[in-house]
């Protein structure tokens, strides 16, 4: 049998739609990826079965941490800033229009609102590492009502989240709960991972 | 200044036409793919691929001073109380019932949730709470809801009866 002669000389490939895919990929990583903004607390969510999308825009999400500790957002800076704007009517406080404007740029925050305005003083570094002390939800000092409430006044189509902390204790949810429900706010959201629906389940009817 | 009149106007005194080079127009794109594999890498290892979902709770009203609660047969009430450490206790009924404690895999929770279910028509799921359990535990047990298809559970606060009945739970 003839010997196969190896072919010598620089092995050249054409590389070309290795490298179209890449930009391609490149492209649709860029284009989906969305920058999480830098929240005090990353609560670890537990997970459910449940398949309902967070909408993305119009949301109150309430934190809450591991160690209990409530947090408070809600999206829009114009929103934010008119919410503010009450509050400060309510506690007799005033903001300056910097101030507004930090507090409309900020992600969530959890400070009672006395301290809020030294808060809004520090700088973005300063505010990190600060230790939040959490909202106050306490039946007799409760804040959170007060925000949720003036927040809805900013934006009537707000819906309201709770994302919390699998590890944090019941009554701190309890608490956060019973302040939406005080408020009139019987249907909110629990922000949630995904679970697979057990497959041996599903041949009852899946709920929808 | 006398370099560049040799340079520039100099080929055009002499009357040649300036020929424009005939290289080829590869260019090295290395360093390009380079760094569009580093920025694919960084947005892979970036990107989070499950989105956190959304579980909708929809609570009762609270009710209103004199408002009479409603009544409820009580051989169709399944209560269960979440305990510490990831374990939930469940009976049926109110008067002595007998407690017993499981977990909150396929084998514990949801084996009794289904069976109750078929055994109880129109079963009313009371969803109890001791101050000790986790967030977690209160999503799993609704979730455990949704999976059993049972439409008919309330979440509601936990009395000192339920704290001492607990205590008593067998395995």
């Amino acid at each position: 049998m003839a010997k196969v002669k190896m072919h010598r000389g620089t092995p050249s490939i054409d590389m070309t739609p290795m490298v179209d895919l890449a930009f391609l990929l490149v492209t649709f990583f860029m284009l989906t990826a969305t920058a999480t903004p830098d929240e005090p607390v990353q609560p670890a969510i537990p997970s459910s079965v449940s398949e309902i999308p967070i909408p993305e825009r119009d949301m109150i999400i309430i934190s809450i941490s591991k160690d209990n500790k409530v947090f408070f957002t809600v999206d829009g800076q114009f929103t934010r800033a008119a919410m503010l704007q009450k509050m400060a009517g309510i506690y007799n406080l005033s903001f300056t229009p910097e101030e507004e404007h930090d507090f409309a740029v900020m992600t969530s925050f959890g400070v009672p609102v006395g301290s809020l305005q030294q808060f809004l003083s520090m700088d973005r570094e300063e505010r990190k590492k600060l230790e939040q002390p959490g909202i106050p939800v306490d039946s007799l000092h409760n804040e959170l009502a007060d925000w949720v409430l003036q927040a809805r006044l900013s934006n009537p189509k707000v819906r309201i989240a709770i994302k919390g902390d699998g590890d944090a204790t019941y009554p701190v949810v309890k608490k956060v709960i019973n302040t939406l429900m005080d408020r009139k706010v019987n249907r909110f959201n629990l922000i949630t991972g995904d679970e697979k629906f057990p497959t041996e389940m599903k041949l009852d009817k899946k709920p929808s | 200044m006398a370099e560049i009149s040799q340079g520039g106007g100099g080929g055009h005194k002499k009357g040649g036409k300036v020929r424009s080079k005939k290289t080829s127009t590869r260019i090295d794109m290395t360093p390009m793919v380079d760094l569009a594999f580093l920025l694919l890498t960084f947005f892979i290892l970036t990107t989070t691929l499950s989105k956190p979902q959304t579980m909708e709770i929809t609570m009762p009203e609270k009710p209103k001073p004199g408002d009479e609660p409603p009544e409820v047969n009580e051989k169709k009430v399944l209560t269960l109380v979440l305990d510490e450490n990831d374990k939930v206790c469940w009976y049926v009924g109110i008067k002595d019932p007998e407690v017993k404690r499981v977990d909150f895999s396929k084998d514990g929770i949801r084996k009794v949730l289904i069976q109750k279910n078929s055994e109880i028509r129109d079963m009313i799921v009371l969803i109890k709470s001791l101050d000790v359990a986790k967030f977690k535990n209160f999503v799993d047990i609704l979730d455990e809801m949704t999976i059993c298809n049972i439409k008919r559970y309330a979440v509601v606060d936990a009395t000192p009866v339920d704290k001492e009945l607990v205590k008593e739970a067998t395995l």
